[in-house]
């Protein structure tokens, strides 16, 4: 087997773009498309917090996807984390660590959510009635 | 199977003998336990990835917390009383500059020029100082105006989140100096090359929580759409 085959069935590591060697012009245009999206989408979150011309109930929506949307910048043209084979290892790992993400913080509000609910709305002095 | 046994590759260590992933592979090297071809750099990448993705489930844990007592102020000040919007754009800037200069100074490692190396993680430095600065005295004022972190529940969330996030940066500015004088001292060796890998993952990963921690905390806590959470 080739070297060539050898270095095809490589992995990649996290922060390693594969197919950048020696194009330092390349390397660079990358990073600043990156930063270009990523000021766009910041630029966009923090107008959208100040409107008034948005649908009030839609802005934290909103505000979310584009959260989503910027991390997946940052993963791509910063990290270069990507869907091809040899960052099958980098994806999975974080496949699994979103889904932990997901479980702890969407978990915690759903459960203290019904919690706060069936306790009612209770005065925070309230005195319990001596036996 | 010739390739795995071939003692061409030299730099190639022992390590992911399953090759996970990698369908194609013929699988007979589990039984050799020996010769595989991953480089030590992938290995050192990957462990540091697992590391940064425990960073950031630790991090969701703060988030649950946050989102969970964002409304018990106990009659103390609510987000929009205190979030100062503005310094917030400056800092998220300064930092996702900061994130850009990291990546530059990325370039610079690769095509081996030690002085734009130098000159990056000198603005890389001074952007993270600056968003640094910026949240220490906003934290100054806060505790200064009686919205310490003991006022309320929110205020303690606020504190614990953002300003772990804080430390994180904290820590990444002298890992960033450590690097800059390890390039000078060692030039570029690969194992400071593995070492600045880890240092580039962890500074974006740093900006990557910040874009969370500015929607999540500021844009949703201050905006025109109230106290969401």
């Amino acid at each position: 087997m080739t070297e060539e085959h050898v270095l095809h069935m490589e992995d990649t590591a996290p922060g390693d773009e594969p197919l950048a060697e020696g194009d330092v012009a390349g390397g660079i245009r990358a990073y600043l498309v990156g930063l270009g999206l990523a000021l766009l989408l910041t630029a966009i979150s923090f107008w959208l917090a100040g409107t008034s011309l948005v649908w009030r109930p839609a802005i934290p929506v909103a505000l979310i996807v584009f959260a989503i949307g910027q991390m997946g910048v940052h993963l791509v043209y910063f990290l270069h984390i990507t869907t091809a084979p040899d960052n099958t290892n980098n994806i999975l790992a974080l496949a699994f660590g979103v889904l932990i993400v997901f479980l702890i913080i969407g978990g915690s509000i759903w459960i203290m959510d019904h919690l706060n609910a069936n306790m009612g709305e209770t005065p925070p002095m309230q005195m319990s009635s001596p036996p | 199977m010739a390739s795995v046994d071939m003692p061409a590759h030299g730099a190639r260590t022992v390590g992911d003998p399953y090759h996970i992933g990698h369908g194609v592979r013929q699988g007979t090297e589990i039984s050799h336990g020996e010769g595989t071809l991953t480089s030590k750099r992938i290995v050192v990448g990957y462990g540091f990835w697992i590391f940064l993705l425990s960073d950031i489930i630790m991090f969701s844990a703060f988030f649950a917390a946050y989102a969970v007592l964002a409304r018990q102020t106990a009659g103390g000040p609510t987000g929009a009383e205190v979030f100062d919007l503005k310094n917030v754009a400056i800092e998220t800037v300064c930092l996702l500059l900061s994130s850009f200069t990291c990546g530059l100074a990325s370039v610079a490692v690769e095509a081996r020029r030690a002085l734009w190396y130098y000159a990056a993680m000198l603005a890389t430095f001074l952007l993270g100082a600056a968003f640094l600065f910026l949240e220490v005295r906003e934290f100054a004022d806060l505790i200064a105006r009686g919205a310490g972190p003991d006022r309320s529940a929110f205020l303690s969330a606020f504190f614990t989140l953002v300003g772990c996030h804080g430390l994180h940066v904290t820590a990444g500015l002298l890992w960033l100096l450590t690097m800059m004088a390890q390039i000078f001292a060692k030039g570029f060796r690969p194992d400071i090359l593995r070492r600045f890998l880890c240092f580039s993952l962890f500074w974006h990963a740093l900006d990557i929580i910040w874009v969370a921690l500015f929607t999540v905390v500021y844009l949703m806590g201050a905006g025109s759409s109230g106290a969401i959470l």
